[in-house]
């Protein structure tokens, strides 16, 4: 369960503050979608969560079972189980695709406390995943993102993300940049990896994803706030409308 | 002007005169004997590299010009296991002697391999065209004084003549147990028309060592050079490389540099024929205040259609200092020349600092050279990903010192090889082998 309350964020070099009071609780196992227009907060949200460096956090809190957040190292926080699906994954030049996900999954064992996976049983089970997702050998064995398409970016994201396990799984607007085809690809992953152990926060900007991601609870942002939180048809309603009326129900 | 230059000449004479007490000519036979007072000629006319030398602007002489080395704290891990599993013929020379016992039999098909101190012995030996003769062409247009010196004073080293295929590498081991040993020692390599070897070097021969390797490249031949200095804390090592290069021939060589307190490397390379490809490269991981880490590459292109390349990488940690001087000179009439030239430094922190100074100087109309040096901090943006995997910050940013160092490992040839060199750096780094 992810819980966050009165979350309160600045930009670290500058005196702008972009969370303003953000109360969110993303009960175990369950689906919630956060939209709301650009530059709401949605993604600062993200980083902030798995604590990217150039916020500052001035009040509120956030958990996840229990375990602060915000005072842990992003890979501690990856290692207890927070995953977040980069809206612009990033290009890692000269390390593997392949050595990136084993270094990672056996860090975070490791971190946990657990075993080493085998490199045979972690070919195996990366080819199988990989597969699901249409990721070819060739995309495996090349550097991280280098080179890669969009949609190929994303549904790398995807396969980490199963790799990984993780318990809390943030996507921050996953579908923007895909095609039709993609996002079926990106969202049959995001669909098979749904599970009563595991809670997923999607950010979007649209509602056609959540077309294929069905939400529990679809929450709308606007500067820096959860001004309205419901269920999916919330989302058809933002599609049909806009954002405009619920800003100016809010204002 | 006038009174300067009379000063720095005089500076170098009583560089030379601290320096030279330590030193003693080994006996020889004629051929070498003769070698060996030229050599001691150039040195008396050019004395030793001082500080205010333009050539050691970057990197200061004095470890390698006093009278007794520095002692060096012996290491447990010298570094001298990279080309474990590698099938290769063994030398082994500790602290600068030549260790039979621990050495294999000097007998490989394709090569003729034996002692300097043998062939030295003899009156008359094919060396004699190469001993000297290319550090002596290597002295213009700069001077390199501490190669004049080893010409003169090496006590032992390898002559190599490749006739044919070398049916495995030579490695040369250097071992050192002792923390004063002060080792100068001397290559020759032949490689003759269409043969081809590949000489490996491991280690820090001394506490202070001081090599030389001279190698002519006949027409059409390969000589493929891969080495790691010995990651050995405290050493202090000063090589030179001389290839002369002839017509279609390949030469390519490798250097990876783990720590070590102070290195100079120099490669002059010389391409006389026509079609030649001469590719240098480097990977330095150097980590501490003490430790300062010099690539002086000069390479004249004198013959048409030519190809050059350096590629040098170097990682710098709590205040090491790295240096690249590097200079494509093409001369007239070496037309088609294509010459390329990169140097980068990570710097990990910001005590660490990366001195460039790369050149071309160029006479011919119809070449393509270029050049470039950057110098940066660690991605950020890669870290995070890297961290919000679950991999820890000293992790992640060894995985990405290691994709930088790559670019320069990639530039060997051989897989077996360029494989041997990536897993010992991964082992030094801490880092799963890739699958
Ligand atoms: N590192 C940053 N530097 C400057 N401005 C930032 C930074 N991060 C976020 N912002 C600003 O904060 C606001 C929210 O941005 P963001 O979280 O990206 O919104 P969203 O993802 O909802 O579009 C925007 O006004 C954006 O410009
Ligand atoms: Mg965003």
């Amino acid at each position: 369960m992810l819980e966050i309350k009165n979350l309160h964020v600045k930009l670290e070099d500058e005196d702008k503050q972009i969370l303003k009071g953000l109360n969110l609780t993303v009960e175990t196992g369950k689906v919630h979608a956060i939209m709301g227009p650009n530059g709401s907060g949605k993604s600062t949200l993200s980083y902030v969560l798995s604590g990217r460096d150039g916020y500052e956090v001035t009040d509120g809190s956030a958990t996840m079972d229990g375990f602060d957040l915000l005072e842990a190292e992003t890979e501690e926080r990856a290692a207890e189980g927070l995953f977040l699906a980069f809206q612009y994954p990033v290009e890692i030049p000269g390390v593997s695709n392949m050595t990136f996900l084993r270094t990672a999954l056996n860090a975070q064992r490791k971190a946990r406390g657990e075993e080493e996976m085998s490199a045979t049983d972690f070919l195996k089970m990366v080819r199988e995943k990989a597969k699901s997702l249409k990721i070819d050998a060739d995309m495996l064995k090349r550097p991280v993102n280098m080179g890669f398409s969009g949609g190929e970016k994303k549904r790398n994201e995807i396969l980490q993300m199963a790799v990984l396990e993780p318990k809390m799984c943030i996507l921050d607007e996953t579908d923007s940049g895909l095609d039709v085809d993609a996002m079926k690809l990106v969202s049959d992953g995001v669909n098979a990896l749904r599970d009563e152990g595991r809670s997923f926060l999607v950010i979007t900007h649209y509602q056609r994803l959540l077309d294929h991601i069905v939400p529990d609870v679809v929450h709308i942002m606007a500067d820096g706030r959860i001004i309205k939180t419901g269920g999916p048809e919330l989302a058809l309603e933002v599609e049909k409308n806009g954002y405009a009326d619920l800003l100016a129900e809010n204002a | 002007m006038a009174i300067k230059r009379a000063q720095l000449k005089q500076q170098k004479q009583d560089a030379l005169a601290a320096r030279q007490p330590a030193l003693s000519m080994p006996e020889g036979g004629e051929w070498i004997t003769a070698a060996r007072k030229d050599a001691a000629g150039r040195l008396d006319a050019m004395g030793l590299p001082i500080r205010r030398d333009e050539y050691w602007k970057y990197t200061r002489p004095d470890a390698f010009t006093s009278a007794e080395p520095v002692a060096a704290a012996l290491t447990d891990d010298a570094g001298t296991q990279v080309f474990e599993g590698v099938d290769v013929l063994t030398v082994v020379f500790r602290d600068g002697a030549f260790d039979a016992d621990a050495s294999d039999d000097l007998a490989l098909d394709g090569v003729e391999i034996s002692r300097l101190a043998d062939a030295a012995q003899a009156d008359i030996h094919w060396a004699k065209d190469i001993y000297g003769a290319l550090e002596t062409a290597g002295q213009d247009p700069v001077e390199r004084p501490l190669a004049a010196l080893n010409t003169a004073y090496a006590t032992d080293g390898l002559v190599i003549r490749a006739t044919g295929a070398a049916a495995k590498p030579i490695h040369v081991v250097y071992e050192r147990s002792s923390d004063t040993s002060d080792a100068v020692l001397h290559h020759v390599v032949k490689v003759e028309e269409g043969a081809s070897v590949t000489l490996l070097e491991t280690g820090a021969a001394g506490a202070r060592a001081n090599t030389v390797t001279e190698a002519a490249i006949a027409d059409t031949a390969a000589f493929h050079h891969v080495r790691s200095q010995g990651r050995d804390q405290e050493r202090q090592l000063v090589t030179h490389m001389f290839a002369r290069l002839g017509t279609e021939s390949t030469f390519k060589s490798f250097t990876l540099t783990p720590n070590g307190k102070m290195t100079r490397n120099e490669c002059i390379m010389e391409l006389t024929g026509d079609d030649a490809i001469a590719h240098v490269a480097g990977a330095l991981m150097a980590d501490g205040k003490d430790v300062h880490q010099d690539d002086t590459i000069f390479i004249t292109h004198d013959a048409v259609n030519c190809e050059s390349r350096q590629v040098f990488k170097k990682v710098l940690s709590n205040g090491a200092t790295g240096v690249f001087q590097g200079k494509i000179l093409v001369k007239q009439g070496a037309q088609k020349t294509d010459g390329y030239q990169i140097s980068q430094s990570l710097l990990l922190d910001e005590d660490s600092q990366f001195l460039a100074k790369p050149e071309l100087e160029i006479y011919a109309d119809d070449v393509a050279c270029s050049h470039g040096s950057t110098s940066g901090a660690i991605d950020e943006d890669a870290l995070y990903y890297l961290r919000a995997r679950g991999i820890p910050h000293r992790k992640a940013q060894d995985l990405m010192v290691l994709a930088f160092l790559a670019e320069a490992v990639d530039e060997i040839e051989s897989e077996e090889l360029r494989e041997a060199i990536l897993r010992r750096i991964r082992l030094w780094l801490d880092l799963e082998d890739d699958l």
